[in-house]
C-alpha cells in the first residue's frame, strides 16, 4: 500500500524459537495484512509491538488508535478500501468492539480480530489467562450473523491460524476471531514459517467487470451467497450501510429484505462450515470418555489423556481448532458409535463451551472449570478421567 | 547435528533479579534444544506484577517428545542467581536435582544441600563486562548437565546475539563451560 522501500522480508521463512504473540504478528505479515489499527492491551501488546516495527518496513500501515472503538472502525474502513486488515486486543477491548463487529457482518467487510483472552470480567487479572470470551465471540454483537473463531494451542498455530483466519475472512466476507489466550500468547516454542510462495492465500472475490462497464450491484450474489467486493475509490458505485439493504446497497427497510439478508449472512458460514471448521482427534477410536477442549486447556487435556490411557482408561480428546463453527456433526457421529459414555469439558471459564456440548447429548457432560488466572492442570483433568 | 543426552522431560528454572539476563539465558537454552538439537522445548517466564522487582523466573522444559503442559512444576535443574531466588525456589527442586548458585550472592544455609557454586558475576567482570553473567551461567549449565549439546548452545548464541557482542558472549560461554568441566568432580 505504500511506496516506501521494502527493506525487510514480509515472510520470515525459516525455523524460529518464537513467542506466541510474535508468531501471530508474523502470521499477519505472511497472511498479507496491509493494515493494523489497534490499541495495545495486555496480554496482546507484543502483537501490536511487533507489527508496529515490522508492518511499515514491508510497505503496510500501522496506526495506533485512540481506543478500541476507533481500532475496529479503522480496520473496517481499511477493509472497505481493499486492505487485508487486522486488530489485536484483550477482553476489555473486545467488549468495546462488539457493536462494530455487527457492522462488519452487515456490510460484509472482511476483518480479523485477535482476542488474547485474560481473566475476566472487567479488568480482571490483566496478565493472567482466561478463556471466558468464547461465547462473546459467537454472540457478542446484537443480531444473527455469520462469523468464525479459531483457538490456537501453540505458537505454531498462532502463526498458521492467523493466516487461515485472514483467508476465511476474505473468502466469506465475514469477521473472523482468533481467540488466543495468555498462556499460548506468552509461550515460546518452535515455529516453522514456510517459504513465501507456500503460504496459502485466499483473496476476496472481486467484480468480474470493469468500473462503469455495467451497472454494479455491490450485494448481488451467486450460488455461494458471497457478493464480489468492489473497493472504495476504484470507480465502482459502492454504497454500504448498517441498515437493512438490497443488492444495490441501499436501505430497503422491509421485513422480507431483512429476512433474506440476515439468513444469507448466517448461511454463508452455515453452508460452508465443513470448509471453515478445523479440529483434531487424539485417541478417540475406542474412547468411552471424550474430552473436548480448546486453546491452552487442550494441552493439559492431551497430557491427561496420555496418562489415563497408560492406566487403562479409554479416553480421547477432541481438540477444537475452530471453536466456531462448532463441530456438531463430528460429535453426533461420535455419539452414533454407541461407545461414548460421557464427555468432559475443561475450560478457563465457568462452563461456557460445556453448554454447547450439553445441547447435543443426553450423556453426562462433566465440567472442569477455573474462573481464570490459571488453567486446569493435567492432574486436575486426570482425576476426572480415572 | 550432534545429539544431546537423551532422557525424559527436563525442567529447568532460572531464578534471578532484573538485569541478570535470565530471560535471555532461558531463551537461548530453549532455542538450542528445539532448533539445533532436534528436541522439543518450551520457554515461559514470569509475567506481570510478579516480574516487577524481586525474584523473577525463566523456565524451560526440554524433551524428546512434544510437550503438553508448558509450565515447570518441579525443576530438575535450578539456577539461583541471588538469595531471594534461592529462598523462593530452592524448596521446589526435585530430590536429587541439580542446584547451581551464584556463589557470591547466595548463602545456602546449614546444612548446605549439594550444589554447584559458580562465581558468575565475578567471572563476567573478569571478562570485562558484567552483562555476560547469564551466558557464563548458560555455559556452566550446559557443561554441568549436558541437557543440550555445546554445539547447539553455540549455534543459538550465534543466531541470537548481535554480531558486535558475539565474541564476548562466546568467550563467556566457554568460560562457564570450562569451569563446569574443571569441576567435574563436583557434587552430583
Amino acid at each position: 500500500m505504500s511506496d516506501a522501500p521494502q527493506r525487510e522480508q514480509r515472510v520470515l521463512s525459516g525455523t524460529h524459537f518464537m513467542l506466541g504473540d510474535h508468531a501471530c504478528a508474523e502470521g499477519a505479515l505472511a497472511g498479507g495484512v496491509d493494515y493494523f489499527g489497534g490499541y495495545p492491551i495486555t496480554p496482546s501488546t507484543e502483537i501490536a509491538e511487533r507489527l508496529a516495527r515490522r508492518l511499515p518496513a514491508v510497505g503496510g500501515k500501522y496506526v495506533q488508535m485512540e481506543d478500541e472503538l476507533g481500532s475496529i472502525m479503522s480496520i473496517l474502513g481499511a477493509s472497505a478500501a481493499g486492505a487485508r486488515s487486522l486488530t489485536a486486543t484483550s477482553g476489555p477491548g473486545f467488549s468495546l468492539m462488539m457493536e462494530s463487529i455487527g457492522l462488519a457482518a452487515m456490510m460484509e467487510l472482511p476483518c480479523v480480530i485477535v482476542d488474547v483472552q485474560r481473566a475476566s470480567p472487567s479488568t480482571g487479572l490483566p496478565t493472567m489467562v482466561g478463556q471466558s470470551d468464547i461465547l462473546q465471540a459467537r454472540w457478542g454483537s446484537h443480531g444473527d450473523y455469520g462469523m468464525a473463531a479459531f483457538s490456537p494451542a501453540s505458537p505454531q498455530e498462532c502463526f498458521d491460524l492467523t493466516v487461515h483466519a485472514l483467508n476465511v475472512a476474505d473468502q466469506y466476507r465475514i469477521p473472523v476471531f482468533l481467540m488466543m489466550d495468555e498462556v499460548v500468547a506468552h509461550m515460546t516454542e518452535r515455529v516453522v514459517i514456510p517459504p513465501a510462495d507456500e503460504v496459502p492465500l485466499v483473496h476476496r472475490k472481486r467484480p468480474d467487470h470493469k468500473p462503469g462497464a455495467q451497472r454494479h450491484l455491490p450485494y448481488a450474489v451467486g450460488e455461494d451467497g458471497v457478493p464480489a467486493m468492489a473497493h472504495a475509490g476504484e470507480g465502482y458505485k459502492v454504497h454500504m450501510t448498517g441498515l437493512t439493504h438490497d443488492e444495490r446497497g441501499y436501505p430497503a427497510l422491509t421485513p422480507a429484505t431483512h429476512n433474506a439478508l440476515v439468513n444469507r449472512l448466517v448461511d454463508k458460514v452455515r453452508h460452508n462450515a465443513q470448509h471453515i471448521m478445523r479440529y483434531d482427534e487424539f485417541e478417540l477410536d475406542d474412547a468411552e470418555t471424550v474430552v473436548i477442549a480448546f486453546g491452552c486447556t487442550s494441552r493439559s487435556a492431551r497430557q491427561a489423556v496420555r496418562q489415563a490411557r497408560q492406566r487403562g482408561a479409554k479416553c480421547g480428546l477432541l481438540r477444537l481448532v475452530s471453536v466456531w463453527p462448532f463441530p456438531e456433526q463430528r460429535i453426533r457421529e461420535l455419539l452414533q458409535r454407541g461407545t461414548v459414555r460421557r464427555f468432559v469439558v475443561p475450560e478457563v471459564n465457568l462452563g461456557q463451551l460445556r453448554r454447547e456440548v450439553e445441547r447435543l447429548t443426553q450423556l453426562p457432560v462433566q465440567r472442569i472449570n477455573h474462573a481464570g488466572g490459571a488453567m486446569p492442570t493435567p492432574a486436575d483433568i486426570l482425576e476426572v478421567l480415572l | 547435528m550432534p545429539a544431546a543426552r537423551s532422557s525424559g522431560p527436563v525442567q529447568i528454572r532460572f531464578g534471578g533479579y532484573g538485569g541478570q539476563g535470565i530471560v535471555l539465558a532461558g531463551t537461548l537454552l530453549g532455542k538450542a534444544a528445539s532448533l539445533y538439537d532436534g528436541k522439543e522445548a518450551v520457554f515461559t517466564q514470569a509475567y506481570g506484577p510478579e516480574a516487577r522487582g524481586g525474584a523473577s523466573r525463566a523456565d524451560v522444559i526440554i524433551a524428546d517428545e512434544p510437550i503438553d503442559y508448558p509450565y515447570v512444576t518441579q525443576p530438575d535443574v535450578l539456577v539461583a542467581l541471588f538469595q531471594e531466588a534461592y529462598t523462593l525456589f530452592g524448596g521446589q527442586l526435585k530430590p536429587g536435582g541439580t542446584l547451581i548458585v551464584e556463589e557470591d550472592l547466595v548463602r545456602l544455609g546449614e546444612p548446605a544441600p549439594p550444589a554447584s557454586l559458580l562465581p558468575a558475576t565475578r567471572m563476567a567482570e573478569e571478562l570485562g563486562n558484567r552483562i555476560v553473567t547469564n551466558v557464563i551461567v548458560l555455559g556452566f549449565l550446559v557443561g554441568r548437565t549436558g541437557v543440550v549439546s555445546r554445539e547447539a548452545a553455540e549455534q543459538a548464541l550465534k543466531t541470537t546475539v548481535k554480531p558486535a557482542a558475539l565474541e564476548l558472549n562466546m568467550r563467556a560461554f566457554e568460560a562457564g563451560f570450562a569451569r563446569a568441566l574443571a569441576a567435574g568432580a563436583a557434587p552430583a
